[in-house]
């Protein structure tokens, strides 16, 4: 765009708005980083592991279900499983009641709860997080056929 | 450039001329989301995971796409009225607010209904969803504002810094997913990826988000022309173009 035409007192009023909107900008963004760890909305596997997630007070985990490691009980609806990162941080999350739908090995998972003692999680909510790719379940199969797991993309 | 700027700014010029656009905007909004609609939620494969509760993406993404960038144009609009006080800016703006506002309600309410089956919960407080709630209060703020302040342009002013400086919003919608952990999942779509699903997929969503664009030029456009015809109520074209009618 040129400026040329512009009268003075409209390059004036934009400027005052640039400037309006950079330092409103600049504030949100001291604030955002002041508030980190609280916009998150759940500790990662790594984070508990290293004992920065608080021990006996209400939070949020989150990461991925162990392929393998769902162990469900035979007279209660109480399940135990690892969350994993992938990366080698793991621990273990007990849980009683109903779980979502796409509650599974190898998908994302959140779950509130109490870190009672080091990497066990006991959950009163699970929420299953979905990643973002969609596939229909013929191309699943073929791709599980071919010996590539479905979903195993990130 | 700038003689076009002017005639386009003037409020009888661009109710002439504007006036052209409809039947193609109509046309277009008729034709692509009844397609997309139909296409999106009966042809369509299932989803491996999700089996056919993925469908409501067909209605959600448009509506979230449409209301960050209608969002956009608003802002646009108010930033013109305040540098050039155009009138005509005054009332895009004032005119794209509610339908900002509802794109923007079923964006959230549709993300709702599919995260209680899918994720277990209607809402949770993560950057994505909370981020998106504040962009539902800017619109309600510039729409109140706007509306407090009468029809006199100059009452326009505070709405119209409010909708500009709301713009630091978008970039924390679209990026929260990445920035933060949230429940919500990352983008499906990428300009320099390819979509994580496949043509069969994407191609009737593309055909909606196509189709709301129009749907929202075409109520934007008549919505605006509505507010000129009465602002410019008592001017001297509009009284000889609707002469038969007084």
């Amino acid at each position: 765009m040129k400026f040329g035409p512009m009268k003075a007192h409209r390059r004036t009023i934009l400027v005052q708005i640039a400037l309006l909107v950079a330092l409103a900008g600049l504030a949100l963004t001291f604030v955002l980083q002041a508030l980190d760890s609280n916009i998150n909305l759940f500790f990662s596997p790594i984070q508990v592991v290293a004992g920065e997630a608080p021990h006996g007070e209400r939070i949020r985990v989150g990461g991925m279900v162990e392929e393998g490691s769902i162990e469900r009980s035979d007279r209660s609806l109480q399940v135990e499983f690892d969350v994993t990162d992938m990366a080698g941080s793991t621990f273990r999350v007990r849980y009683t009641g109903i779980l979502p739908d796409l509650f599974r090995a190898g998908q994302g998972v959140v779950a509130t709860g109490v870190l009672t003692e080091d990497r066990l999680f006991e959950a009163e909510e699970i929420l299953a997080k979905h990643d973002e790719k969609y596939m229909p379940p013929e191309v699943a199969l073929a791709l599980e056929a071919g010996g590539k797991a479905a979903g195993d993309g990130s | 450039m700038w003689r076009w700027f002017h005639e386009w700014g003037s409020p009888r010029y661009f109710y002439a001329r504007s006036g052209r656009l409809l039947p193609y905007l109509a046309g277009l909004t008729l034709l692509l989301i009844p397609t997309g609609i139909v296409w999106g939620l009966l042809y369509a494969p299932a989803d491996y995971q999700q089996g056919h509760s993925y469908r409501i993406m067909y209605v959600h993404v448009p509506a979230a796409i449409l209301a960050q960038s209608s969002y956009a144009m608003m802002a646009a609009a108010g930033m013109v009225s305040l540098i050039w006080r155009l009138k005509l800016a005054d009332a895009a703006m004032q005119t794209a607010a509610p339908i900002g506002a509802w794109v923007t309600a079923i964006a959230l309410i549709t993300g709702a209904l599919w995260g209680k089956p899918m994720w277990g919960t209607y809402w949770v407080w993560d950057a994505r969803l909370t981020s998106t709630l504040i962009l539902l209060f800017l619109f309600a703020g510039v729409l109140a504002l706007r509306q407090a302040a009468g029809p006199s342009q100059s009452g326009g002013r505070a709405a119209a810094v409010l909708a500009v400086v709301g713009l630091i919003n978008l970039p924390i919608i679209k990026f929260s997913v990445d920035w933060w952990f949230t429940l919500h999942q990352p983008a499906s779509f990428s300009v320099t990826e390819k979509p994580a699903m496949p043509i069969e997929m994407w191609a009737p969503l593309l055909a909606m988000v196509i189709g709301v664009y129009g749907w929202f030029f075409w109520v934007w456009l008549l919505r605006l022309r509505q507010e000129i015809r009465e602002r410019e109520v008592r001017s001297e074209w509009i009284r000889q173009r609707y002469q038969n009618e007084f």
